[in-house]
């Protein structure tokens, strides 16, 4: 398994460990409801060097990028991060990515850790171009900081501007404590928060530097088992659960990262047809109305037709109660509608509700 | 925290008798691997269990968990407060947190379980 640079500082933190994605990373240091809750009403710090970071530049970086999104590129002025997700040519989803635009000639792709190499090699197979596609990951560490208490929490360690000057979905390239940090206004909890790049050498000398002002401001190390119940109530997806290469953007509820009004992309026309044919799955958000917790996979009934099956389940700090997405051929279904969810053997009721759920 | 008078699953469940009774929970190790209980499936009174074998669940936030009977036997009583309350199997995994009360069909089972040092010992291994 490999393991991020900051492994050891995990380590004397007590860290519990997990697989993820090929990586030993921290599951949870105290408590996933006790570090969820830290993010929700103060603050987090988060270690996601095993995310992968793909530069790619040269005068086809443009061409190549816009290639390869469903979501146009070409929105992006300099500093601007856009979420997108790349399709094969069935429509189906490779990964979903942050693309980063420096310039309209040099761009930073983030990937998850586990469609590192399988998106390395899609990247390179598709470029027609004079682009340079450099493969960054084990070069870069990416500390998280989110929660309401990021913004006065990392404003000391950088004297150059207001860190809330930066606005949501931009970043800056500048210095943290120091050290040369791509400063990202952008996260994966549904609070406010920044995600910081740097190179590998100096991971440790940033997450010491943040550390410090994290307890005292109550604040805790979040892993990745907070992670998860924190995205899960933002209603954000999670590719390899939520969304696979044999599901495609309108059946997982990202339609609105598919932008195909006059441009050119891989999946393009596969994506059109099943517009026009009619979208046969959708994924909604339910909510268990008894304690027992829907897992990844279980199946999902409605008036005793088998309907489809969950993709992510979990109990909801916050909401204090247990909450989902599912994956249902239904089209008809709709908030407040009665499901029923099989867990070992037994019904359970749920209810459909909104997305995100908080 | 490794209390003496109780046998001991590998699986982390404990057994305390009483006479031809035995009351059943898991350790506090246990609970301190899983965190954040959210949920415990138990069955109902009158079920029989048989020893090593499934007879509920525990959900915390991350995962469930399979509970393995440490002695076959008669479920007579339930911990309801724990359909409410699971969290007191964090809080109280040796007292307020037990699962159910049985009545054994072969107390002789009892020596098949692990005694507190043999337990310490079977933790320490896994941990390693």
């Amino acid at each position: 398994m490999k393991k991020t640079p900051l492994y050891q500082v995990h380590k004397t933190l007590n860290a519990k460990f997990t697989e993820f994605g090929g990586w030993e990373m921290p599951i949870q240091y105290t408590s996933i409801v006790k570090e969820h809750l830290a993010v929700r009403t103060t603050v987090g710090l988060f270690d996601l060097s095993h995310m992968g970071e793909f530069e790619i530049r040269g005068r086809g970086a443009n061409e190549l990028v816009q290639k390869l999104s469903t979501n146009n590129v070409g929105r992006l002025t300099d500093g601007r991060v856009l979420y997108t997700l790349f399709c094969n040519e069935a429509g189906g989803i490779v990964d979903d990515l942050l693309i980063y635009r420096y310039t309209d000639n040099h761009y930073m792709l983030v990937v998850n850790a586990a469609n590192i190499e399988k998106d390395l090699a899609w990247v390179q197979s598709h470029n027609d171009t004079d682009a340079e596609i450099k493969d960054q990951s084990d070069e870069t560490v990416l500390i998280a900081l989110q929660g309401p208490k990021s913004i006065d929490i990392l404003n000391p360690f950088v004297p150059e501007l207001d860190v809330s000057e930066i606005s949501f979905f931009r970043f800056i390239v500048g210095e943290v404590a120091g050290i040369p940090t791509v400063i990202s206004r952008t996260g994966y909890t549904g609070e406010i928060g920044f995600e910081l790049y740097v190179q590998a050498n100096s991971g440790e000398d940033l997450w010491n530097a943040l550390y410090p002002a994290v307890i005292e401001a109550e604040g805790q190390p979040i892993g990745l088992g907070a992670r998860d119940t924190l995205r899960l109530e933002a209603g954000l997806r999670l590719y390899g659960v939520d969304m696979n290469a044999d599901t495609t953007p309108f059946e997982v509820g990202l339609s609105q990262f598919v932008k195909s009004k006059n441009r050119q992309f891989i999946g393009k026309k596969a994506l059109l047809t099943q517009k026009k044919k009619g979208i046969a799955k959708k994924t909604v958000g339910f909510q268990m109305l008894d304690r027992a917790v829907a897992r990844c996979g279980y199946a999902i009934y409605q008036n005793g037709n088998l309907i489809g099956e969950v993709t992510s389940g979990a109990p909801s700090p916050s909401l204090k109660c247990n909450i989902g997405f599912a994956i249902v051929t239904s089209q008809t279904i709709t908030e407040d509608d009665k499901i029923e969810i099989e867990i070992r053997d037994r019904m359970h009721p749920a209810k459909i509700v909104t997305v995100p759920f908080i | 925290m490794i209390p003496d008078n109780l046998k001991y699953n590998e699986s982390h469940e404990w057994a305390k008798q009483e006479d031809d009774i035995v009351i059943i929970g898991i350790s506090d190790y246990a609970q301190s691997e899983i965190q954040d209980i959210v949920y415990v499936e138990l069955p109902e009174v009158g079920t029989e269990l048989t020893q090593k074998t499934e007879f509920g669940v525990i959900e915390s936030v991350k995962a469930a968990f399979d509970l393995y009977a440490p002695v076959s036997g008669e479920v007579i009583e339930v911990n309801e407060s724990l359909l409410d309350a699971p969290e007191q199997v964090n809080e109280s995994p040796y007292d307020d947190g037990w699962f159910l009360k049985i009545r054994m069909t072969d107390p002789s089972e009892l020596d098949a379980l692990l005694d507190a040092d043999s337990y310490q010992a079977h933790i320490e291994a896994e941990h390693a």
